[in-house]
């Protein structure tokens, strides 16, 4: 290597579809179904501002099998989103010292995932709560 | 950190128990219901953090991934990816503000 010629490591254009990339491409992916899941309540918001008429065609899109298949992609996206999130928390972190000791990382990832697990719960029992 | 707390139980709930009726009743998201939470300022706020920050999460997690995969260089990546997500703001908003109080 030398100043006027660095040496510039050869990088294979699909690097991210191979192992043990992939597992990273997919957690980014989990992002999509973050977007996707947005753009729909986007659109039932716009149904929403334009009247019944357009807000029941929104409704009725729901029920179709389209959007309940999409809908479990973007449940299991979602969940995949929320595993990863705090799988990755810890490690961003500066390491958490209690004590004298270092506390490992996949406490603060099962915390996480308790919080999450009880939010879950929570906005199910209010919906549930607040139904007619 | 929205996105991980509240997301699945969103999607469970306004995409699949709701317009199943497993669940939540039929008419958990009716016409009159909507618009009473949309009109609510409390609601509205809700279905504007919610709406942005899942908009623009996802924003920046794709433009992350696909600079890492070489897709582009970085202004007009960062203009597809944010610009997108700064229109969707402006729907979003434009909408909001038709519903109304």
């Amino acid at each position: 290597m030398s100043r006027s010629r660095p040496y510039i490591r050869p990088v294979e254009t699909l690097w991210w579809a191979r192992p043990p990339y992939l597992a990273y491409t997919l957690r980014e992916a989990t992002g999509v179904a973050v977007l996707g899941y947005a753009l729909v309540l986007l659109a039932g918001v716009v149904s929403l501002a334009n009247g019944e008429r357009a807000y029941n065609v929104w409704l009725d899109f729901l029920k179709s099998p389209w959007s309940l298949s999409l809908h479990v992609l973007f449940l299991i996206g979602m969940i995949a989103h929320t595993w990863t999130w705090f799988r990755i928390l810890p490690k961003t972190m500066p390491r958490l010292v209690i004590g004298r000791r270092v506390l490992p990382q996949i406490r603060v990832t099962a915390a996480g995932v308790a919080v999450a697990a009880a939010s879950f719960i929570f906005i199910v029992l209010v919906a549930v709560w607040t139904q007619p | 950190m929205l996105a991980a707390l509240i997301g699945p139980a969103l999607v469970l709930l306004t995409g699949l128990a709701a317009p199943t009726g497993i669940g939540l009743t039929n008419n958990f998201m009716s016409f009159a219901r909507a618009m009473a939470f949309a009109q609510h300022p409390l609601g509205k706020l809700i279905l504007f953090g919610v709406i942005l920050l899942f908009i623009w999460h996802g924003a920046e997690r794709i433009y992350l991934t696909l600079r890492d995969m070489h897709a582009g260089a970085k202004f007009p990546l960062m203009w597809i990816c944010y610009g997108t997500a700064g229109v969707l703001t402006l729907i979003t908003m434009g909408a909001l503000a038709t519903i109304g109080f």
